[in-house]
């Protein structure tokens, strides 16, 4: 059980690099884009075909971010200059993608049987096979978060912020925001396809479906963070989108464990965001009604 | 400092709409000039100042500001000569971010941001200096979300956000329309101490005419997109309310029938 729950932690982690993007996007910038589930597929076919022919591993991931970044600017060109509706946007975007990704993958799926991963890497180094997934999860999280931190609390990443909270206001303050809303969208999704290269090369295998759904996932693993660290700095808040990754992680395992089919998950995570999202207003509601039956009573 | 040459400006050319907010306006805005612009509902003073702040583009004319032709300047290119208050308590400020983020953002107007800090530490004193002498009580509380103020409080921040970096000018939208009469005299006031603190030149619409008459050295009315009354220096001291309604009907050759504008 001990090694069922920590491999589901190890998954969390890395799922949860790309939950930190979906933040970027859903809550710094207030866009719900769903170029996500192509650029997560993106990231991991470019960082499993260019690991399958024998590149550096760590070089291709860097490179499937690339990847990731021309997504999220393909999506905010089309948002800001095409003014086409931000959901409309990136969804032309990520169906585009789907088309992409089979060209760049030239197969719905790219296996890495004995091919040199970032993961074989540290197998060969000789660290405990059961860890190594964690550990380097660990290392890019902690990476990326310490750099989110740095980075919104720079001018730049101030002024992101405000285009996302009142566009309106910044651009009074000589903000051109469809530059602000672009390099976010670039830098959201450049975090999803480094989590697709991650987990492409953690299973591995690279695979045209792997990112059905990531946004939904994403989006779980935020509010299940928001309900656990409301109201704390944003330090905290980035790490708790970490921790709501690796919560929806065991909450998976466990719901298998208990003979849910893995086909059935979609739908689990599906109904499990749409409560979780109804939460705030059944909170109010419930709140609401107590205070008129005290009135009433009174 | 501002000169605005035959500008006309028309919404939804081609339909049953087309309405012709201003028509040919001449405008000349000297150095110091805190100008009162008062109208009924669609006389085309927002329009007005949305113009000069590159929220809208002229259909014609040209708009120099201090020397600068910036008729076709995009908002954000000409928003670092400018210092805006809105309406809306809410528009002018990020109520998730900080008092003193929303500070230093302004503080950045029309500057290059780059990578150093959003917010600096000496910065932060600075702001506090200032809040202390604003009164609100804000001073304590530099890092509290800006939704947690009230709209009186919103709109002083935003003031002191608009004066924070000297613009050229100041453009005031009915910035008190929204708030409570006492907030709104409080407000009003430090509208008139920021301004002669800083010898801004200054823009400021209201519908409320004693305000137009009581503040600033010259007063414009405008009607169905005209400017029907420039009165300045000794004439505007002197001016009364009775006056403003009789230049009204001499200049228009209509009774004035606008509520809001009569009994506030």
């Amino acid at each position: 059980m001990f090694w069922i729950i920590q491999s589901a932690i190890s998954l969390g982690i890395l799922w949860g690099i790309m939950s930190l993007g979906v933040y970027i996007t859903f809550r710094v910038l207030n866009f719900a884009d769903l170029t996500v589930d192509g650029s997560f597929t993106l990231g991991g076919a470019i960082s499993a075909v260019m690991a399958a022919r024998g590149v550096n591993p760590l070089l291709a991931v860097i490179i499937a971010m690339i990847g990731g970044m021309a997504a999220g600017l393909c999506t905010g060109l089309l948002h800001t200059k095409l003014r086409i509706p931000g959901l409309l946007a990136s969804i032309l975007t990520q169906i585009a993608l789907y088309s992409i990704n089979l060209r760049v993958m030239g197969s719905p799926n790219v296996p890495l049987l004995r091919v040199t991963t970032i993961f074989t890497w540290l197998e060969e180094a000789g660290f405990p096979t059961r860890w190594i997934s964690f550990f380097i999860g660990l290392i890019f999280m902690c990476a990326v978060i310490a750099l989110m931190y740095w980075f919104f609390g720079t001018e730049i990443g101030s002024a992101i912020r405000a285009t996302g909270d009142n566009a309106h206001m910044i651009r009074a303050l000589g903000v051109h925001t469809d530059t602000t809303m672009i390099l976010g969208l670039v830098m959201g999704n450049a975090l999803v396809a480094l989590a697709g290269g991650l987990v492409a090369q953690q299973q591995g295998y690279g695979d045209i479906g792997m990112g059905t759904g990531a946004i939904v996932i994403g989006l779980a693993a935020i509010i299940i963070g928001e309900v656990l660290f409301s109201k704390k700095n944003f330090l905290f808040r980035l790490a708790g989108v970490v921790f709501g990754s690796i919560i929806y992680r065991i909450v998976i395992t466990l719901v298998l464990r208990f003979g849910l089919k893995s086909t059935d998950l979609k739908l689990f995570t599906a109904v499990l965001v749409a409560l979780a999202l109804y939460l705030p207003v059944l909170r109010s509601e419930l709140y609401q009604h107590r205070q008129r039956r005290r009135r009433s009573n009174a | 400092m501002l000169k605005m040459t035959k500008i006309s400006k028309t919404f939804y050319i081609g339909t049953p709409n087309e309405h012709q907010a201003l028509k040919n306006i001449d405008l000349t805005v000297n150095s110091g000039d805190f100008i009162t612009v008062i109208g009924g509902n669609g006389a085309g003073k927002s329009t007005l100042l949305n113009l000069i702040a590159g929220v809208l583009l002229p259909d014609s004319g040209s708009i120099l500001l201090d020397d600068r032709d910036v008729t076709w300047m995009p908002e954000y290119k000409r928003a670092g000569m400018l210092g805006r208050v809105f309406q809306d308590p809410m528009r002018g400020t990020a109520g998730d971010l900080g008092i003193d983020e929303n500070l230093a953002l302004a503080a950045r107007r029309g500057k290059r941001r780059g990578l150093s800090w959003g917010t600096s530490k000496s910065e932060r004193d600075k702001y506090k200096e200032m809040l202390k002498q604003l009164d609100l009580g804000l001073e304590g509380r530099l890092s509290a979300k800006v939704k947690l103020l009230s709209g009186g409080q919103r709109q002083a921040l935003t003031l002191m956000m608009a004066t924070l970096k000297q613009p050229k000018m100041l453009l005031l939208d009915e910035h008190t329309a929204a708030l409570d009469p006492k907030t709104g005299a409080k407000v009003l006031s430090l509208t008139e101490e920021l301004v002669a603190e800083n010898n801004l030149t200054t823009m400021m619409i209201t519908h409320n005419m004693r305000d137009a008459i009581k503040y600033g050295n010259r007063l414009l009315m405008l009607h169905e997109g005209r400017i029907i009354v420039d009165i300045s220096g000794e004439d505007k001291n002197k001016l009364q309310v009775e006056d403003l309604l009789h230049l009204f009907e001499q200049a228009s050759g209509s009774q004035l029938d606008n509520d809001r504008m009569l009994l506030s």
